[in-house]
């Protein structure tokens, strides 16, 4: 990231995203902007609209009013006479080879060894020959500290190892932004460091990322900004230094003080 | 009782041609249609659990009435019915090699239609077995719908498929019999004619009996080496390969292995 964080390019747009399920209105009007290099972690409570949103980065889920642009395409959808009519599936999948996304339940294919998950969509989506493919995938996982792991299947590995080799398997279709949901909700607490050392790690390396979590010391270290969630609106996004010691809203302050009671 | 051994163990070990004829018969008709029936059950699982009702409805009205009426009633009605009311004759065809006869046409597209309903549901469930997350995984890595069912989905749906889909091949093995009664000369019809000759009804019955649990223990020993085939891979890496014969054919080994 150069010193001046406004000049660089902008990777995410998000302009009054709307998404209701039936009809529960769970996103009520996101706007959100992300640059080039910048880390943005989202916090909040349950049931704030955190996850559904990062999820309709990569149009998991569709949205009802808004619109999304990454890279400066429009995301799952396109538009005719003015309106926005759902994109075909073949454009759809184009767009989200450039969102990588991490699960908060790993999502490992099972009978695929940790090398093949790696491998099989830069063979089968990107074309990438067999040996190009195999030898970046053994480079990331060997960047994640898998490296003699290659043959084992997911279900012989920890939930942390699972977690670093499904980040590995996101990285190697080579994507401009990386969605995060939750990624160490589901470890045990011994095995959180291992994958947010890997997280912090790309995030130095200047990997556009956003990142949903609980865990407060990560946003305050990684992150360029934390965005607090509720109600299916942002209500506050600031750099960690302000988030966490002045938070303008009062939600804010009342959040962090629950979190941070609970961690002590 | 009158029971000739002499006549059970001539049959059963120096068969006719016309007994040889109804073995081949019944094992080339299961295997056919048990493979179409596969193929064609894919195919409306796929129809049944898409979201467009245009192909979900015909999907669930087939289902319903091929399982919902017995099979014997769809082999004459697809044969005999049929032609009576004059809508379809089936007509022999000179394949070249060989002469298809059309009653074994109609049998093979009774059995076909009727197991492709049922292995429609298993194929469906061993789908609806596989967790959401391995779609959304998919789909996140720039996957279509093709390319994820085939090398995501369906393999990770086939171990749950594989035991009951051996199940059904039992019962397919056992069900070519129903297609006498449009005299297709399979194995039973084959007997039939034997005994009308020898009237050693008894002693032929049995023979035809051990030639069904032969025909069923060999397929176990298929379905096993299947069931590994489609295991878990990292079950299969961590034990040794192979659970003993003897254990799968009278029932005793595990269908799923324990984690």
């Amino acid at each position: 990231m150069s010193d001046d964080p406004a000049a660089e390019p902008v990777i995410v747009t998000a302009r009054g995203v709307e998404k209701h399920f039936g009809d529960l209105q769970v996103l009520k009007g996101i706007d959100l902007t992300v640059r080039k290099g910048e880390v943005v972690v989202i916090v909040g409570a349950s049931g704030s609209g955190k996850t559904t949103f990062i999820r309709c980065i990569n149009h998991l889920e569709r949205i009802q009013k808004g619109r999304i642009e990454v890279n400066g395409h429009l995301i799952g959808y396109r538009e005719r006479n003015g309106q926005l009519v759902e994109d075909s599936e073949r454009n759809i999948a184009r767009q989200r080879c450039e969102i990588g996304m991490v699960f908060q339940l790993f999502n490992l294919f099972p009978h695929l060894t940790a090398l093949e998950n790696i491998i099989e969509a830069p063979i089968h989506v990107r074309k990438i020959p067999r040996e190009e493919a195999l030898r970046t995938g053994r480079a990331l996982l060997a960047r994640v500290g898998l490296a003699e792991k290659e043959d084992t299947y997911p279900t012989q590995l920890s939930g942390g190892q699972q977690q670093r080799v499904a980040i590995a398997r996101a990285l190697a279709m080579r994507p401009a932004l990386m969605l995060f949901d939750e990624p160490t909700s589901a470890l045990d607490p011994e095995m959180i460091g291992e994958v947010l050392d890997v997280m912090k790690e790309l995030a130095r390396e200047g990997m556009t990322m956003i990142v949903v979590s609980h865990e407060m010391g990560f946003a305050r270290e990684v992150a360029n900004r934390v965005i607090m969630m509720h109600g299916g609106r942002i209500i506050e996004d600031a750099p960690p230094e302000q988030f966490f010691t002045a938070p303008a809203h009062e939600r804010t302050a009342a959040f962090l003080s629950r979190v941070i009671s609970r961690k002590e | 009782m009158n029971f000739e051994w002499g006549v059970f163990w001539e049959y059963l070990f120096r068969p006719s041609s016309v007994y040889l004829h109804g073995l081949w018969l019944t094992l080339s008709i299961s295997v056919i249609s048990q493979g179409f029936g596969t193929l064609l059950g894919l195919f409306i699982a796929l129809a049944r659990i898409s979201k467009h009702h245009v192909l979900q409805v015909p999907a669930r009205i087939f289902v319903w009435g091929f399982r919902g009426t017995p099979l014997l009633v769809q082999i004459v009605f697809i044969y005999t019915g049929l032609a009576a009311a004059n809508i379809f004759r089936f007509e022999d065809i000179n394949l070249g090699f060989a002469v298809l006869p059309g009653n074994m046409q109609a049998g093979i597209l009774a059995l076909t239609l009727n197991e492709a309903a049922y292995m429609a549901e298993i194929i469906r469930a061993g789908i609806n077995s596989v967790a959401i997350g391995q779609t959304e995984a998919s789909k996140s890595l720039g996957m279509t719908y093709g390319l994820y069912m085939r090398r995501i989905i369906l393999p990770q749906a086939a171990r749950v498929v594989v035991p009951p889909l051996g199940n059904e091949f039992n019962s397919m093995l056992k069900n070519t019999t129903l297609l006498s009664v449009i005299g297709v000369p399979e194995l039973l019809l084959a007997t039939q004619m034997v005994t009308s000759v020898t009237f050693r009804v008894f002693e032929l019955y049995m023979v035809v009996a051990c030639y069904y649990l032969t025909l069923t223990t060999l397929w176990g020993f298929v379905q096993q080496r299947l069931e590994t085939r489609f295991g878990d891979p990292a079950t299969a890496a961590s034990r040794k390969l192979g659970q003993k014969g003897y254990r799968r054919l009278f029932g005793f080994g595990q269908i799923g292995e324990p984690r």
